[in-house]
């Protein structure tokens, strides 16, 4: 087996029996992002000499380091993460030579873990778009078919999972940015309840929606992931002041009688029959389980793609007026298309004469989407629907008409209208290309989401092996 | 689906010179086009009755997060100013923004 193909707790067994060395571990992902990052464009930046010293380093400190979770690990970081001294973009033209003075939250804690920062990964420009075509630097393709989109706006970091280039990625999601390219990718992406990771030091997208996540092989690492990053931080308010479970030990622990929802409204038209059936495979091995499934509704689903593109571009045009090109980074003829989109289409929102018809009509409407789920969470402990209601597409595919592209969003906007966590869990291939679907719970419900994951998991690796 | 938001390419305009942002005149009418197409599907809201519903601005319930007001460590000047192309003793250099008169 190669190192790459391992999860970072295999890993860490691995270096901690002393079977191998960061340095061979870093080294297998860097002969796996030259080999194939020409083609794949996962990462924009690889810190291949700074990466193999703090290898040697954690080599050496080995025993003194065992006690560090992601000591000698390799981890990409999404390149709309300040990483002090390392190019942050955002992938857009605005930033192509910024180098912070500092390290966003997130990043100092893995940093902290012990874990090695083996580069930056490419995304849609400002985490602006579903496919990863945005990015100014060229899309990300899909490593299972280079024809086709990874899925955005966190298209490197699922990519380089998937491509095996790192043993853990690290995203944002404001509409999907993290289920929808982990779906598309076949890998598994948290987006935990908004303030459970600071977001300190994250170029700012939409600040209400906005929340840092993580992809991973399985979902022990998402949860060691998660486990690493969460907490209050006193450079982010929003970050909730709430003590953070022991994800990784209460993992297999299972709920009794665990009753899963399903939304009638992600299951109606516009979903790819295909996609539907993979969901519905997923659903009968929870079934298997003794899981009861319940049909639910959430009545309000219809609206929230709209009420999500008058939020999020409204926050969007507030947060780029920042940069004017005179404390940092170039000036606001760099923007392009999607970014001028969003902004102008922000501020006509919050314009004169507009702002109640749009933006506060926008967050009225994300009161009663909110309000379903906490409706729902009464009858179910959580909620199974399907990530995107297509299989990915092709490059090129969408990108003259911004609507159609937006619709890609239509079934994980609501965990972020609504601040709660979602899962995205791979179901298997569909003519070659991955499919995934997701769990929802209430706000801070991460470790039953774990929990459940992993039932889940375990049944397939069962079912594979009683098939051999 | 009923298209009631259509955008003028003046107002395209007048948005893109609120947001300091400078179009060609392609990009105007491309702007046009693709902005009023998405303002129509977002009239579908116009469906929902909120009179009597408070609206939703921070997900989590938080209010008004206070801290101490002490001083702590902070960035050096030098570090603060590293991204910038023009300094003049240790600040910030920029355009004239107002007139004499």
């Amino acid at each position: 087996m190669e190192l790459t193909q391992l999860s970072i707790s295999q890993a860490q067994e691995g270096l901690k029996k002393k079977k191998f060395s960061s340095v061979e571990l870093v080294n297998s992902s860097l002969e796996k992002i030259k080999k194939n990052n020409p083609k794949i464009n996962a990462f924009l930046t690889v810190c291949e000499k700074e990466a193999l010293e703090q290898a040697a380093q954690a080599d050496k400190e080995r025993s003194a380091m065992d006690k560090k979770p992601l000591s000698g690990i390799p981890i990409a970081v999404k390149d709309i993460f300040c990483t002090k001294g390392i190019k942050t973009t955002a992938a857009s033209r605005v930033l192509e030579n910024y180098l912070p003075v500092y390290d966003a939250t997130a990043v100092r804690k893995l940093k902290e873990a012990g874990a090695i920062i083996i580069g930056k990964t490419n995304l849609d420009a400002w985490a602006h778009g579903s496919s990863g075509e945005n990015s100014d630097f060229g899309s990300t393709k899909n490593p299972w078919n280079e024809n086709y989109v990874p899925g955005g706006s966190s298209s490197g970091s699922a990519a380089a999972m998937a491509a095996q280039m790192a043993l853990g990625t690290i995203g944002t999601d404001t509409g999907g940015s993290i289920r929808l390219p982990a779906s598309f990718c076949g890998v598994f992406g948290l987006k935990p309840t908004y303030g459970r990771i600071s977001r300190y030091g994250v170029i700012a997208m939409a600040s209400s929606l906005d929340t840092v996540g993580c992809f991973g092989k399985e979902v022990m690492d998402l949860a060691l992931l998660l486990q690493i990053m969460a907490g209050h931080d006193e450079y982010d308010a929003t970050s909730l002041n709430q003590s953070v479970p022991n994800y990784q030990q209460n993992l297999t622990k299972k709920k009794q009688n665990l009753r899963i929802g399903l939304p009638k409204e992600y299951f109606s038209q516009g979903l790819d029959k295909k996609v539907e059936e993979k969901t519905k495979e997923a659903i009968k091995v929870l079934e298997r389980q003794g899981t009861e499934i319940v049909e639910v509704s959430l009545p309000h689903t219809s609206y929230a793609l709209a009420v999500y593109y008058l939020i999020q571009p409204s926050e969007v045009s507030s947060n780029l007026a920042r940069y004017d090109g005179l404390r940092y980074g170039f000036d606001r003829t760099f923007f392009s298309d999607e970014a001028k989109r969003r902004i102008m289409l922000g501020t006509y929102a919050l314009s004169a004469g507009y702002y109640e018809a749009y933006y506060l009509k926008a967050m009225k409407v994300r009161t009663l989407i909110k309000k379903d789920f906490n409706k729902v969470f009464q009858k179910v402990d959580v909620l199974l629907t399907p990530v995107s209601p297509t299989l990915p597409f092709k490059i090129g595919e969408k990108t003259t008409n911004p609507l159609e592209m937006y619709l890609s969003d239509i079934y994980t906007v609501t965990a972020n209208l609504a601040g709660i966590p979602g899962l995205a869990i791979p179901a298997g291939l569909v003519d070659g290309l991955p499919v995934g679907f997701q769990l929802l719970g209430p706000q801070l419900s991460e470790e039953l989401l774990f929990q459940v994951a992993y039932q889940y998991e375990e049944q397939k690796r069962f079912d594979k092996n009683s098939l051999v | 689906m009923k298209k009631i938001s259509n955008l003028t390419e003046q107002e395209v305009k007048h948005v893109a010179k609120l947001a300091r942002l400078s179009l060609t005149s392609e990009e105007v009418k491309k702007f046009q086009e693709q902005l009023s197409e998405v303002l129509a599907y977002i009239e579908v809201l116009k469906e929902v009755k909120t009179e009597k519903t408070e609206p939703t601005s921070q997900v989590t319930s938080l209010e008004n997060v206070f801290r101490e007001d002490k001083s702590q460590a902070s960035l050096s000047q030098k570090e603060i100013l590293s991204g910038t192309k023009e300094t003049h003793q240790g600040f910030f250099k920029i355009k004239r923004i107002l007139d004499n008169d």
